[in-house]
């Protein structure tokens, strides 16, 4: 059987952990928001704009590190914005969430229009290449997947480790998990619940930046509109599937890019018999079958989506 | 720093906050402008003049505010009843999808029965869209925030499927369109040769309907009660989930009637780029009218009196029309702040 052959070979794994890694980056960031008790639904503007301010930056003479790094804050800042506004200010963090994504997108557009006003075909960046780890890359099949990625992929799989070991490992991670469990009991440890959670989401967002860079700077190698095309939805979606926890929400973002990777193959089988459209709904209408799939044993933080008020309760 | 409630301002001060939301948006935006290297107040004046400078703006303006008092009211419903349907974009696509399965000559009838057919099936198809995610809510308990943005891509897929497939149209070059609806189908316009049509009329009278729905019914006493408390409106007797579900038909049913129009009325078949966006910034028309009906129809014509003032602006000035889609998405968020200084003071200690 043909069709099953491709899951031994080594090219479609490659493929599956690139296509997992911004889903990676994203899904920790949304992960920690939540923890913290904040709904972010700016991560889709937010992706957007680290994926614009990663490329940008190279693309106008920066190094690749430095444009994650510039990424990296750009998200931060969106996320000190989403931050103010349904932290301090308590307001709805759907409503705030949209308008953070609409915000983002559009100032992201804009900025592309009057930085690059006369290209036609995006500008190419040099990108991330792949660093084979010696001796490990040379596993069959999974070695060239997990051993010969660009430095953003292992920098993804650092990320879901530290995230795990930030939360459940430290102080602050304590801390971060009551604020969405039970944010009284934070403040009455003399702990500010507003700092931690606007912490939560600038960090967060800052990862969700990093996300959308790794489409620019490693999977890619130039910037286009809608190119995060519900990326940041489906990771929403993830954080649920992962029970808001980090190590199942890694094995679900790699389930995920599996499925994803395999029906782009599958596509080849089906000799143009299915629509194309077909496949490229499969990622979206899976990220909602997933949510029904957990939805009813899903347990999500307590104070998700609460306000928090110093001395209400 | 705390909020602190505070009483209700009188109806005057109320209005007070979304024109300050406005003026603070203007100052944000300017921003922008003056780093694209022009002059606030010429760029201002430009918008001004392309949205309501002569008759020809003016109609463009009511025009592309059609869709958007649909697309707005389906979200001012569904969000009063604390239903999150971020997903009217693939509403509107499916009632265009109605449009032309049923009016490209399926149905031979005359006018007077073929629209009415059409809005009613239209209505029907988008209601049905937002049951799944309403039902997913109230009986999985799955939050209908990401089923309802999935669906969009979704739903744009399918249509793009539709349009390179069984609607394509045949003398249509190879381009994914639909054929062109029949006399029979089509709204008629409002003055003749100009764009300007009936759905605009529709929308008006829809957004009375609505009103008086939300204010003068039971329904629209329990989705407040629902959107307000939901523990205390089971408490009190009202079926919470039941309500949803009607919220949920008739906001979908609201986003697909945005969707018949333009088919019907201004563009005359379906194409992928029927909205630019419609569905997502009835949000902002719905938030900027604070979830009112009758309001929904004034900031309807001012977001799309921005849209359609940037375009002639951007053409003159060159500064990139995305300026438009800025203050849109700044306006929401400004005005959401605004909202809450209607019902707080913040205490600084």
């Amino acid at each position: 059987m043909e069709a099953l052959d491709i899951l031994l070979t080594s090219s479609f794994w490659v493929a599956a952990i690139r296509i997992a890694s911004p889903l990676i980056f994203a899904t920790m960031g949304e992960l920690i928001c939540e923890r913290a008790g904040v709904l972010n639904l700016g991560i889709e503007g937010i992706m957007t704009v680290g994926a614009f301010a990663g490329w940008f930056t190279v693309y106008s003479g920066g190094d690749l590190w430095t444009g994650v790094l510039v990424a990296a804050l750009a998200g931060a800042m969106f996320g000190l914005l989403h931050a103010t506004l349904t932290v301090p200010l308590g307001l709805s963090q759907h409503v705030v969430g949209i308008g953070v994504t609409l915000l983002a997108t559009s100032l992201t557009y804009f900025t592309y229009r009057l930085l690059l006003p006369e290209v036609t075909s995006p500008p190419k960046i040099e990108p991330f290449q792949p660093l084979a780890i010696p001796g490990l890359s040379d596993i069959p099949v999974v070695g060239q997947a997990l051993f010969n990625q660009t430095p953003l992929t292992y920098l993804a799989f650092v990320t879901v480790a530290l995230t795990a070991w930030v939360l459940y490992r430290t102080p602050l991670g304590l801390a971060v998990r009551a604020a969405g469990e039970n944010p009284s009991a934070v403040e009455a440890q003399g702990i500010s619940v507003t700092a931690i959670r606007m912490g939560a989401v600038m960090a967060g967002s800052a990862l969700m930046a990093i996300g959308g860079a790794f489409l620019t700077m490693s999977a890619f190698n130039s910037f286009f509109f809608e190119m995060i095309n519900g990326r940041g939805w489906i990771c929403i979606a993830l954080v649920v599937f992962g029970s808001w926890r980090p190590g199942k929400a890694l094995l679900g973002a790699i389930l995920f890019a599996a499925f994803d990777a395999y029906q782009v193959r599958l596509q080849q089988f089906t000799g143009g018999i299915v629509p194309y459209q077909i496949f490229l709904m499969m990622p979206y209408a899976l990220s909602i079958l997933a949510l029904i799939l957990v939805a009813r044993r899903a347990t999500y933080p307590k104070a998700l989506m609460v306000p928090y008020q110093k001395g209400e309760r | 720093m705390r909020l602190e409630p505070k009483p209700a301002p009188s109806l005057a001060i109320t209005l007070l906050y979304p024109i300050a939301a406005i003026i603070l948006t203007l100052l944000i935006t300017s921003l922008l402008v003056l780093a694209a290297g022009a002059s606030p107040f010429s760029v201002f004046y430009l918008v001004w003049r392309g949205a309501a400078g002569s008759q020809f703006a003016l109609l463009e303006t009511l025009t592309r505010a059609t869709p958007l008092i649909f697309t707005g009211l389906a979200v001012a419903i569904a969000f009063r009843a604390k239903l999150w349907n971020i997903g009217a974009e693939a509403q509107l696509y499916i009632g265009g999808v109605v449009t032309v399965v049923l009016g490209t000559g399926l149905l031979p009838l005359p006018s007077f029965l073929l629209i009415p057919i059409i809005m009613i099936a239209a209505m029907a198809a988008g209601a049905l869209l937002l049951l799944g995610p309403a039902v997913l809510k109230t009986h999985f308990g799955v939050d209908e925030v990401v089923t309802t943005l999935l669906l969009n891509f979704i739903v744009l897929l399918f249509v793009s499927m539709l349009l390179e497939g069984p609607l394509k149209d045949p003398m249509g070059l190879g381009w994914p369109q639909s054929s062109k609806v029949i006399a029979e189908a089509q709204l008629p316009r409002i003055i003749q040769g100009k764009r300007l049509h009936y759905g605009f009329v529709m929308a008006i009278v829809s957004a009375i309907i609505v009103w008086v729905v939300m204010k003068k019914t039971v329904l629209g006493y329990e989705m407040r009660a629902v959107g307000h408390n939901p523990q205390a409106a089971a408490f009190a007797g009202i079926p919470v989930n039941r309500v949803l579900m009607k919220t949920a038909l008739l906001s979908g049913g609201l986003a697909a009637l945005a969707g018949f129009c333009e088919v019907s009325g201004l563009k005359g078949n379906l194409t992928l780029d029927l909205s630019p966006g419609y569905g997502y910034s009835g949000i902002v028309v719905a938030m900027l009218a604070m979830l009112n009906p009758i309001g929904v129809v004034a900031s309807a014509i001012f977001v799309a009196g921005i849209f359609v003032g940037a375009d002639a602006m951007s053409r003159s000035a060159g500064v990139p029309s995305y300026i438009a889609d800025v203050m849109v998405a700044t306006s929401l968020l400004t005005m959401v702040v605004a909202i809450l200084f209607t019902r707080f003071r913040l205490r600084w200690k």
